[in-house]
């Protein structure tokens, strides 16, 4: 069993207190970081082989030297901690149980990217977590760890799913409806307030202090050739005992299916969703992938934040689709017209097939759509949208067909 | 939160008015509040960046965000109401009408869905009679459906108020409703 570093605090039950924190070894990797350089502190994390674990995957090390080095003005760090990925819980643990390995690795990472003001983009719903979370700040400030060379800036979201997208966050953030904007300009070229940005994920930075105290390689050798580190699996649905639980990130989805306790329900398993709600189905005899970033990418998937729902025999793919494509015909900004329109149409689709009531090319309509509308529209969201549509179809057809007349 | 199927969008229907219940006859923050705006435009670069949590503070002044209330967060902020208004109404958890005395938010997502999301609600229908969206008529509850609250593990759940309730069983429900007054 690989080694615990993000949930090693987790069962002491003050875990989220500065004292607990600071006598299992807690701020011991700030204080080492604050007598490095920040180049110093990109290099490692680099080598760490650190991927953002909120959903896109990216070398973390690499996003932060994007800051332009020329640049006199303000940089911004800002936490993404709008987790609202379908099966995913992570990052309420991780606010809940250890905010302040989240404000040292916001510290250290600052301190990379010489930026002095943070803002943490809570999810509105997460009211227990942001109660701990300021909690936290406030002790970090009376301790003087904040205040004396970075600020944080906590800002609650308020309902909408979209503003996990790194730029409708910062839309968000700057006070409008929270619309994703083109790329480029990255973030951190012109980003919050017009100023280079970091968006990190909650439990990307949970990372930093582990690496900056441990060092690089031992981070790097606990994941795979190119990706470092453990990381913290939502694991829902028919398992056993469905809960987060650390592994390495090269753990197969079958180990990670017995972790959670096997399949519950009739006990066989008919597929999973490695990645979140917007992951692309596996079928039962397609589980025995990796769960790296580039492990699920061969397999047609992704391991996006990391929230496995897994499903017994029982479950109606339909039935699924039809879910997951409320969602997203209830998330989307309307910004664009392909994602506006074809996720509330799909939606209506696939609850019209549910229903008993669908056409006979039905499916191969949402198909085209899903198809045509990919790739066209300013941010990630449709395209997540468009992994479940297709793969659901695809993958169990016939059990669409059953429930259309005269398929 | 677009509004071309707001057909399929029953959880971000906002709740039907309370019965009987004056709204305040101003809509003014007192001093420690405008202090409290105050400090809060000042933390980010532009004062606009405030906008989100004085709305927060003007939905829990006020009990909603009434479009007399936009207007008057607009004025602290040199917006146009308009741009109040298309923030307030992006936003799920934004009243633009009274909310009950107690709002119970089911999770209707996947695995709250597989962990039988449909039976809570149909046991919420029946319990309360009215459906998601709505308000009982005595202005207890308002009861809505709403997207993964990311609490997948403890299917299926709720959010009561600022409280998350998991496991929901029905039986655990009407606990749970016996205790809102």
């Amino acid at each position: 069993m690989a080694e615990i570093v993000l949930m090693r605090n987790f069962s002491n039950p003050d875990s989220h207190t500065l004292a607990a924190y600071r006598a299992g070894g807690g701020y011991a990797a700030w204080d080492k970081a604050r007598q490095m350089e920040p180049a110093a502190i990109t290099e490692e994390v680099k080598k760490a082989n650190l991927r953002g674990l909120g959903g896109a995957g990216f070398p973390t090390g690499t996003k932060w030297s994007f800051i332009p080095k020329n640049h006199t003005g303000p940089v911004y760090l800002v936490v993404n901690a709008d987790e609202g990925e379908p099966g995913t819980f992570k990052d309420r643990y991780l606010l809940e149980r250890d905010p302040h390995a989240l404000i040292e690795g916001m510290l250290i990472a600052a301190r990379a990217v010489r930026c002095t003001k943070s803002f943490v983009y809570i999810r509105g719903e997460y009211i227990q977590p942001w109660r701990r979370f300021s909690a936290a700040v406030k002790e970090a400030y009376d301790a003087g760890l904040l205040g004396q060379g970075l600020d944080i800036v906590i800002h609650r979201g308020a309902g909408a799913y979209i503003c996990g997208e790194e730029t409708g966050l910062l839309s968000s953030l700057e006070g409008k409806k929270g619309w994703p904007k083109i790329k480029p300009p990255f973030p951190a070229i012109k980003g919050a307030f017009g100023q280079p940005t970091i968006v990190n994920n909650v439990e990307t930075l949970c990372c930093v202090p582990p690496i900056v105290a441990r060092g690089a390689e031992w981070f790097a050798g606990l994941g795979t050739k190119t990706q470092g580190g453990t990381r913290m699996y939502s694991v829902s649905g028919r398992v056993k005992k469905p809960a987060v639980y650390e592994a390495s990130v090269s753990i197969t989805l079958r180990q990670l299916i017995e972790m959670a306790g096997g399949v519950s329900g009739t006990g066989r398993l008919k597929a999973v969703v490695p990645g979140g709600g917007s992951a692309a189905i596996l079928t039962a005899d397609e589980i025995d992938v990796t769960m790296d970033v580039d492990g699920l990418k061969n397999a047609g998937t992704m391991i996006g934040s990391a929230g496995v729902m897994v499903m017994d025999e029982s479950v109606s793919i339909p039935e699924a689709l039809m879910v997951l494509a409320r969602f997203y015909a209830h998330e989307s900004c309307g910004q664009c017209t392909p994602c506006r329109e074809s996720t509330g149409w799909i939606y209506k689709m696939v609850h019209r097939i549910v229903d008993g009531h669908g056409h006979k090319d039905d499916l191969d309509t949402i198909l085209d759509v899903a198809k045509r509308g990919a790739g066209t529209t300013i941010c990630a969201f449709y395209d997540g949208a468009v992994g479940p549509y297709i793969s659901y179809i695809e993958k169990f057809r016939a059990e669409f067909e059953a429930l259309i007349p005269h398929a | 939160m677009s509004e071309t199927h707001g057909a399929t969008s029953a959880s971000s229907r906002t709740p039907t008015v309370r019965a009987g219940l004056t709204d305040p006859a101003t809509i003014r923050f007192n001093d420690a509040q405008l202090a409290e705006v105050r400090r809060l435009q000042a933390l980010y670069p532009d004062k606009r960046g405030a906008l989100l949590p004085v709305l927060h503070m003007a939905q829990e002044t006020f009990g909603y965000i009434s479009l007399e209330a936009e207007e008057y967060v607009a004025s602290l902020f040199d917006l146009s109401p308009a741009h109040v208004h298309e923030v307030v109404t992006f936003y799920t958890l934004y009243f633009r009408e009274r909310p009950g005395r107690h709002v119970v938010a089911v999770c209707h997502t996947l695995s709250c869905h597989m962990a039988g999301a449909p039976k809570i609600i149909a046991h919420l229908k029946q319990k309360l009679g009215i459906e998601p969206g709505e308000t009982t008529e005595d202005g207890r509850v308002t009861f809505l459906t709403v997207e993964c609250l990311c609490a997948c593990e403890a299917a299926p759940m709720a959010q009561v108020d600022d409280r998350y309730e998991l496991h929901l069983t029905p039986e655990k429900l009407d606990r749970l409703l016996e205790g809102l007054r």
